[in-house]
């Protein structure tokens, strides 16, 4: 009887380390996710210049994933499924097609961090490797390969990489494109050394070496099969100044974006800010010659960069001051912008009853100087070491210049204003590759109004006007917004191309939008014309072109 | 043998509850603090009380408005309800070096992190910007919201009311 109970007890108490166990597993487990649907019904429209050639059969568009993510504990695997069937139109034709994108499986902990499958990674400010994804551009460089990040001791961190980079659905194979092997380090002195620990000095360097390893195969041309880039960062303040630096290096590495140069690059990052309550201030400069660096020489589109160049001016919100959006020339470019963030304390003239916040941004980007190398060699002359470039010397090409202030006051508990006005100078002729044509030279003002009904009514006015010589002459853009937070929103607008030099482009671009929103789910529906431009998200863009029709997203995460 | 029983069972609720005892229903990625230290996600803490965490960007209007609407409120909250707000900017390399600038600037008074890449945003499966996350005292996320509508933070701190159990 004795012996029984014991063996009952026995695996009564297996039973409860069993269930607790099993129960921890399932209290545990997440599965986490999202999908997007975006979805446009193509019309023609012969007033903006769209006909059923243009269409070309595509009456609709659809760009569609979904993300689901599986986690136990510091386990973690998941997928993203992809469709673009047939692809929204300006999206590169290449994305057509559907299946499982992305897969991955990693451990997590504190101390380490271990991928297989696809992952993102950025080292510094990713002037040597970065790899991301922006869904509204259709940009993914995702690896395919292993990361490995350890931090042994608190301030230091060490990160390894290897694989080969996403295009599109194209599998890597046969030397379709270049390997990547990369390292980094960072050590935080302040957060390693107990004796820095809450110093006001604060430092942090980091180091990385990155290689893309493609196979010699072109006829022409003798390639290096390994080019190696490198980087060195410091990071720096003391009480309320921040500094931090960036020099990459690159070896030798023509492509069909350098036009097949044996020069060496260089990119130089450096930033110096000052930031107190009520006041914020920053400079940043750059320097960048010949950095494109893609895992494959040969292609010159927007795909494959293993490295990121920070595009260094302000990106614009407000669509008019948003159409004219720079974008990083990788072969070479020197750039400088300051910002002023100040905001005029309550209760005194300017502050009123709320405060007054200013924001003053200034940027400018040229191009750098390129000498020739000896009398007989060109200029960037294909199979040469291309030019020399000194350092310091700043070239008179002026790419980009953009001076715009923006002033922000609530009136009352009720009404708030907006107001911006911007001075812009765009090389259209470089940065879109409209050859020949003149440089813009625009002046952009705008305000935008919020007015609240009721606690949870409001309205929204932007008025927003465009004015230059050059392109299409004059804009005028007017929205008006209508929401019920949290949960609906009603929104009319025109764009309106009134200085178009051509009497029947002068056109309208109306749209009239609906949404509803339910905790991470949003449908919004919108009906009317786009006009032609560029979109950028982070220094990549896309050209949009002129559509008209319906357009219908749905995004939610769970 | 009651004896045993009563220890078995014992031992067996013990087991179970700290088994089932959750840290964070957050995922494990490290980002960074405007001071540039490494910040754990699953290290968000407010001794018991809830959490706003709202993903935010220099170029996003509506996050502006969102924050400046927390802002606003931020001491009331506090005062009642103790809730904590990490807003976390997805600005890439382009911009991290103006968020802190930006932040003093603006004179917003809650914590300020920094997912330059957007690892955070990612892996909390974050398709577009402001997205708000509330967790309560445990650290599990008790619902999320996507976009910014004026007033949208009344509805908000409706559901911080009820997780810290004030009325």
């Amino acid at each position: 009887m004795k012996k029984r109970i014991k063996k009952l007890a026995l695996i009564a108490l297996f039973l409860c380390f069993g269930t607790a166990y099993a129960q921890n597993i399932f209290d545990k487990a997440q599965v986490s996710g999202s999908f997007q649907i975006d979805a446009q019904l193509y019309n023609p429209d012969k007033e903006i210049g769209i006909t059923d050639s243009t269409i070309n059969g595509r009456k609709v568009g659809i760009n569609g994933y979904g993300r689901i993510n599986y986690s136990v504990g510091n386990f973690s695997a998941g997928i993203r499924y992809e469709a673009y069937l047939t692809p929204l139109s300006g999206f590169d034709q290449k994305h057509e097609g559907n299946g499982i994108a992305n897969y991955w499986a990693s451990y997590n902990t504190k101390e380490i961090g271990i991928t297989v499958g696809n992952f993102y990674e950025q080292f510094g400010n990713g002037l040597v490797f970065r790899t991301y994804e922006e869904w509204s551009l259709g940009y993914d460089n995702a690896m395919n390969g292993m990361h490995i990040v350890y931090r042994p001791v608190e301030g230091i961190t060490l990160k390894g990489i290897y694989g080969s980079q996403r295009y599109y659905w194209t599998k890597y194979e046969n030397n379709n494109r270049g390997i990547i092997r990369g390292i980094d380090g960072e050590l935080n002195f302040n957060e390693t050394f107990s004796c820095m620990n809450d110093s006001k000095f604060r430092m942090s360097i980091g180091g990385s070496a990155v290689s893309k390893y493609q196979k010699e195969t072109d006829p022409i041309y003798n390639m290096p099969e390994n080019v190696g880039a490198f980087a060195g960062r410091i990071n720096m303040g003391l009480g309320r100044f921040d500094f931090m630096t960036e020099y990459a290096y690159k070896i030798n590495d023509p492509s069909a974006t350098n036009n097949f140069i044996y020069k060496e690059g260089q990119a130089l990052l450096a930033s110096l800010s000052y930031s107190q309550k009520g006041l914020g201030m920053s400079l940043q400069v750059k320097r960048i010659d010949n950095m494109s660096f893609k895992s494959n020489y040969k292609i010159t589109e927007n795909a494959l960069d293993i490295n990121f160049i920070p595009p260094i001016n302000r990106t614009h919100s407000y669509s008019l001051a948003a159409r004219y959006p720079y974008s990083t020339q990788p072969n070479g470019e020197m750039g400088i912008q300051f910002q002023l963030n100040y905001k005029i304390p309550k209760g005194t003239f300017f502050g009123g009853k709320y405060g007054t916040s200013i924001a003053l941004n200034f940027s400018q980007v040229n191009d750098i100087v390129r000498n020739q190398i000896n009398d007989t060699i060109l200029v960037n002359q294909k199979g040469t070491k291309g030019y020399k470039s000194p350092f310091f010397e700043v070239s008179d090409h002026i790419f980009f210049r953009d001076v715009n202030l923006e002033i922000e006051k609530r009136f009352t508990n009720k009404f708030k204003v907006v107001a911006m006005y911007m001075n812009l100078l765009y090389d259209i002729a470089t940065i879109e590759g409209h050859v020949g044509e003149e440089k813009v030279k625009a002046n952009i003002g705008l305000v935008d109004m919020t007015y609240k009904i009721s606690t949870r009514n409001s309205l929204r006015l932007e008025l927003q006007g465009l004015f230059t010589e050059q392109d299409k002459g004059d804009w005028a853009a007017a929205m008006l917004e209508y929401t019920i937070a949290p949960k609906w929103f009603f929104a009319v607008g025109d764009q309106f191309n009134y200085g178009n030099d051509i009497k029947d482009e002068r056109n309208h671009y109306y749209t009239a939008s609906a949404g509803y929103v339910h905790d991470a789910t949003r449908i919004a529906l919108t009906f009317g014309r786009q006009s032609e431009g560029v979109l950028c998200v982070g220094g990549v863009c896309r050209q949009v072109p002129a559509s008209s029709g319906l357009m219908l997203t749905i995004t939610t995460s769970f | 043998m009651k004896k045993i029983f009563l220890i078995i069972a014992a031992t067996c609720f013990v087991l179970s509850t700290a088994f089932a005892q959750e840290k964070s229903s957050l995922p494990n990625v490290t980002i960074k603090t405007l001071d540039g230290k490494n910040f754990n996600t699953t290290e968000f803490q407010n001794d018991g009380k809830p959490i706003i965490i709202s993903f935010w960007a220099l170029w996003c209007k509506p996050c502006q408005r969102e924050l400046d609407a927390f802002n606003e409120n931020y001491e009331d909250w506090q005062e009642e309800t103790g809730v904590k707000i990490y807003a976390v900017s997805i600005d890439d390399s382009r911009s991290t070096s103006k968020v802190k600038p930006h932040v003093e600037g603006k004179d917003w008074g809650f914590e300020v992190l920094i997912d330059a890449n957007s690892d955070f945003k990612r892996a909390m499966n974050v398709n577009m910007i402001p997205h708000t996350l509330l967790l309560d005292g445990n650290g599990k996320i008790v619902s999320q919201h996507t976009t910014y509508f004026e007033g949208a933070e009344h509805e908000l701190y409706e559901e911080v009311k009820k997780i810290a159990g004030v009325k």
